[in-house]
C-alpha cells in the first residue's frame, strides 16, 4: 500500500474510533430507553432484546414534557440573545479600541467562571426571593446571561480580532457612524463566528442543571429538572431515566445537527489567512 | 367490584368530610422523591384535588437534590414549597429550628394512636410531631432460600454477623458470579454508612459517648469495619465501592447475591416477578446482630412536612392528613394492589388480612420497625437519637466523610486502622467547630 494511502487509512480509522467513543454513551442511552428496567441493569449488558416503548409512555404520563421543553427553549434562546446583545458592543470596544487593561479585563472576566456556582447560591437565592424571581423564566434568563457572558465576550472578541481593521476604517472614511460600522460591516463579516458563539451559548444554557434545579420549582422548570425527576434513591430507574434523557436532548441534538455546517465554519473562522 | 365501589365512594365522602373545613381552590406546591410509593401518591392525588377543589403542583427531585433544594428554601424562608417530603433525620432537626409546622392537630379521626410508636418518636422533637409518616422502613436480611436449601443451611430467626460470614463463605461461587455478601460500598451517610452504622451498633459500638466525644477508634468500630472489609473483599461482588442500594438491589434481583442486608421497603420489589428474577426464591430474616441487637436494624421514615413559610397551611394539612391516613392505605390497596400499600407506618395495615396475604414479609418488617428504637440505638448509653444516623445537623458531613474513609479502606487505599484514625480526627474537628459538647 502506498504510504500516503496508509496514512489516510490510519487517520480515518482513528477518526471513526474517536467519533464512536464520543457517541457511545448517547447510543447506549437511547438503547437503554427501549429496554425494561430489569434488562437495563442486566449483567452482562444486553445488546439484543425486544424493544419496548413502555418507558416513553410512563415518562409521558408522569410529566408534561412540552411544558419543560418550552421553558428550555425560551430560557436558552432568551439568555443567548441577551448575552449577545451585551457582548457585541463590549467585544467591539475591546477588539478595536483596546486600552491598557483590556487583556487583564478579559482575563478577569474569564476568571469569574472559575468560581464554583454553589459558593454564591445563598446570596443569589436571597436576591431572587426579594425580587420575586424564584421559579420565573426571566430570573433564569438573567442568571444564564451572566453565566455565559464571559465566554460569549471572549469568543466574539477573538472573532472580531480576525476582521481586518482596514475594512472598518474604510467604512469610517465613507462616513459610517460607529453603530452603522458594527451593524453593516462588522456583524455581516463575522456572522459565522457570532452564529457559532450563539449556538454554544444555547447548548450551555440547555444543559445547565445547577441553577435550574435550585431556582425553579414548577412554572419555569426546564428539561434538566424534568430529567432529574426520574432519578430515584430506591428502585430501578435507568430505563425511564434514559427515555427522559433521550427526549430531553433530542431537540438540541437535531438543532446542533442542522447547524453543524455553521458551527464548524464559525469555529475555524479565520483559522487560515 | 361492588366492594371496590363502596370503598371508593366512602373514601370520597370521607375526603369531602374532612376537607370541607379547609380553604378551597388553592394551588399547593409539593416536593417529593421519585420512589414507587410516591409515584402512586401522585397518581391518586387527583381524588383529593377533586374532593377539595385544590390543586397540586408536583416537584419531583432526586433525594440529595431535594434535600439541598428544600434546605435552601426553608432556611431562607423562600416559601416555594407548601409540603415537602423529608426523612426521619430531618424532621426533628428542622422541627427544633422551627422550620416546620407541628402536625399533631390533624383531628381525632386521624387516629394518631394507630401510628407505630417508634415511627412517631422518630419524627418528633420535644414531644411534638413535625412530620407525618408516609412510609417507613427498617433493614433486614434478604437471602436466597434455594441456595440455602441446596447447601443444607437453615437461616436462624436472629442471625449473628459471625454466622452470616460463615454462610457467605459457603455460598460464594465467583465462577458463577454468585456472591455471598452483597452490601453497600458507595460512600455517603445514606449509602454505605446506612449499613455500617447499624453493624457497628450490633458490634457494641457507638458514634459518640455521653460527652459527645467521637468513638471511631474504639474496639467495636475496629472489629466491625475489619469484618466488613474482609467479608466484602472475599465474598462481595467486584467494584463494591460503587454499589449503593439500587446497584445491590439489581444484583440481588438478577440472582447474583446469596445475602443482602438492606431496606425492608425493597421486599415488595424483590417479590415482584416483573422486577425480580428471584421473586419465588427469596426469604427474609432479621438484620444480623452480634454482641447486641440494639440498633442492629436501621430506621427511616419518608414523611410529609409543612414548611413554616407556607401561606396555605390549612390546605397543606388537609393533604398530608389524606395521604398518610388509614383510608389512604386502603385506597392504595384497592387501586394498586395490597402489596403496594405504604408499609411501616400504621398498625392497622399489619392487622389487615388482605395485606398479610399479599405481603408475606409483613410480620418480619413490622417486628423490625417496632424494635428499631431510635432512643436506645446502642449497647452503651448515647446522648443522641437515631440508629444509622445521629440526629444533629453536622451528621451529614461527618457521616459522608467517615463513609469515604471506609470506602478507601475497602478499595485497599488504606488500612482499616488508618481509615478510622483519619475519620476520628476529622469528626473531632467538626464537632469542635460546631461547639460540642453543648
Amino acid at each position: 500500500m502506498h504510504p500516503k494511502t496508509r496514512g489516510k487509512l490510519v487517520l480515518t480509522v482513528v477518526g471513526w474510533l474517536a467519533a464512536g467513543l464520543i457517541f457511545f454513551p448517547i447510543f447506549w442511552m437511547v438503547l437503554t430507553s427501549f429496554k425494561t428496567e430489569v434488562e437495563a441493569v442486566a449483567t452482562p449488558p444486553k445488546l439484543f432484546f425486544t424493544p419496548t416503548l413502555e418507558n416513553y409512555i410512563t415518562v409521558r404520563e408522569r410529566a408534561d414534557y412540552v411544558h419543560f421543553a418550552l421553558n428550555s427553549m425560551i430560557i436558552s434562546v432568551g439568555a443567548t440573545l441577551l448575552a449577545t446583545l451585551i457582548a457585541v458592543p463590549a467585544a467591539y470596544a475591546m477588539a478595536f479600541f483596546p486600552g491598557k487593561r483590556t487583556k487583564d479585563l478579559l482575563l478577569w472576566m474569564l476568571s469569574t467562571k472559575m468560581m464554583p456556582a454553589v459558593g454564591v447560591l445563598i446570596p443569589i437565592y436571597l436576591l431572587f426571593r426579594d425580587t420575586g424571581a424564584i421559579d420565573t423564566r426571566w430570573g433564569l434568563i438573567v442568571v444564564y446571561t451572566l453565566m455565559n457572558l464571559p465566554i460569549v465576550v471572549w469568543m466574539l472578541y477573538t472573532f472580531f480580532k480576525e476582521v481586518p481593521k482596514d475594512i472598518l476604517e474604510a467604512g469610517r472614511m465613507d462616513g459610517a457612524k460607529p453603530k452603522q460600522e458594527v451593524w453593516m460591516l462588522l456583524l455581516p463579516l463575522s456572522l459565522p463566528g457570532i452564529a457559532s458563539t450563539a449556538l454554544l451559548s444555547i447548548i450551555l444554557c440547555w444543559n445547565e442543571a445547577f441553577w435550574s434545579l435550585n431556582l425553579t420549582t414548577s412554572e419555569a422548570a426546564p428539561l434538566t429538572t424534568f430529567i432529574a425527576s426520574f432519578s430515584a434513591p430506591e428502585g430501578l430507574f435507568w430505563a425511564k431515566l434514559s427515555a427522559a434523557s433521550t427526549i430531553a436532548i433530542a431537540p438540541i441534538l437535531v438543532f446542533g445537527w442542522m447547524s453543524q455546517r455553521q458551527l464548524v465554519r464559525g469555529l475555524t473562522f479565520g483559522a487560515v489567512k | 367490584m361492588h366492594l371496590r365501589k363502596i370503598v371508593l365512594l366512602s373514601s370520597a365522602g370521607w375526603i369531602a368530610g374532612t376537607s370541607l373545613a379547609f380553604s378551597q381552590g388553592q394551588t399547593l406546591t409539593i416536593a417529593t422523591v421519585n420512589n414507587a410509593d410516591m409515584i402512586i401518591m401522585q397518581r391518586l392525588a387527583p381524588k383529593w384535588e377533586q374532593a377539595t377543589g385544590n390543586k397540586l403542583n408536583w416537584v419531583v427531585l432526586e433525594e440529595n437534590v431535594l434535600r439541598q433544594r428544600a434546605t435552601t428554601d426553608i432556611a431562607t424562608k423562600g416559601g416555594q414549597f407548601d409540603i415537602i417530603t423529608i426523612g426521619s433525620y430531618e424532621a426533628p432537626i428542622w422541627g427544633k429550628q422551627n422550620w416546620l409546622l407541628p402536625v399533631d392537630d390533624l383531628g381525632a379521626d386521624y387516629d394518631y394512636a394507630d401510628i407505630i410508636p417508634s415511627v412517631r418518636n422518630g419524627l418528633s422533637f420535644n414531644g411534638k410531631l413535625y412530620a407525618v409518616p408516609f412510609y417507613a422502613e427498617s433493614s433486614f436480611t434478604f437471602y436466597r432460600k434455594d441456595l440455602f436449601d441446596q447447601a443444607g443451611i437453615k437461616m436462624p430467626d436472629k442471625p449473628t454477623y459471625d454466622q452470616i460470614a460463615e454462610y457467605a463463605a459457603k455460598l460464594t461461587d465467583k465462577s458463577k458470579e454468585q456472591y455471598g455478601f452483597c452490601q453497600r460500598g458507595k460512600p455517603g451517610w445514606g449509602e454505605n454508612m446506612a449499613f455500617i452504622g447499624p453493624m457497628v451498633n450490633a458490634f457494641g459500638g457507638r458514634w459518640f459517648n455521653e460527652k459527645w466525644e467521637p468513638q471511631l477508634t474504639t474496639e467495636p468500630w475496629k472489629n466491625a469495619v475489619n469484618y466488613y472489609v474482609k467479608n466484602m473483599r472475599e465474598y462481595g461482588p467486584p467494584g463494591a465501592t460503587a454499589n449503593g442500594h439500587n446497584e445491590n438491589r439489581a444484583l440481588f434481583a438478577t440472582g447474583h447475591c446469596a445475602m443482602w442486608v438492606d431496606a425492608t421497603s425493597a421486599a415488595g420489589y424483590i417479590y415482584n416477578p416483573k422486577e425480580s428474577q428471584v421473586a419465588d426464591k427469596t426469604a427474609f430474616t432479621a438484620a444480623p446482630m452480634q454482641v447486641t441487637s440494639n440498633g442492629s436494624g436501621w430506621f427511616w421514615a419518608w414523611s410529609l412536612g409543612i414548611p413554616a413559610s407556607t401561606k396555605k397551611a390549612d390546605a397543606a394539612k388537609s393533604f398530608v392528613k389524606w395521604a398518610t391516613s388509614k383510608e389512604y392505605v386502603t385506597l392504595v390497596g384497592n387501586e394498586a394492589g395490597w402489596v403496594a400499600a405504604p408499609p411501616g407506618t400504621r398498625k392497622s395495615t399489619y392487622d389487615n388480612p388482605e395485606y398479610q396475604k399479599a405481603a408475606p414479609f409483613a410480620k418480619v418488617v413490622y417486628d423490625s420497625i417496632v424494635n428499631a428504637d431510635l432512643t436506645k440505638p446502642t449497647k452503651d448509653p448515647v446522648p443522641y437519637i437515631g440508629i444509622q444516623y445521629v440526629a444533629i445537623p453536622e451528621f451529614q458531613g461527618i457521616g459522608t466523610a467517615v463513609g469515604q474513609q471506609i470506602a478507601a479502606a475497602l478499595a485497599g487505599q488504606s488500612t482499616v486502622e488508618q481509615a478510622l484514625e483519619t475519620a476520628q480526627r476529622s469528626t473531632e474537628r467538626t464537632m469542635k467547630q460546631a461547639g460540642y459538647p453543648k
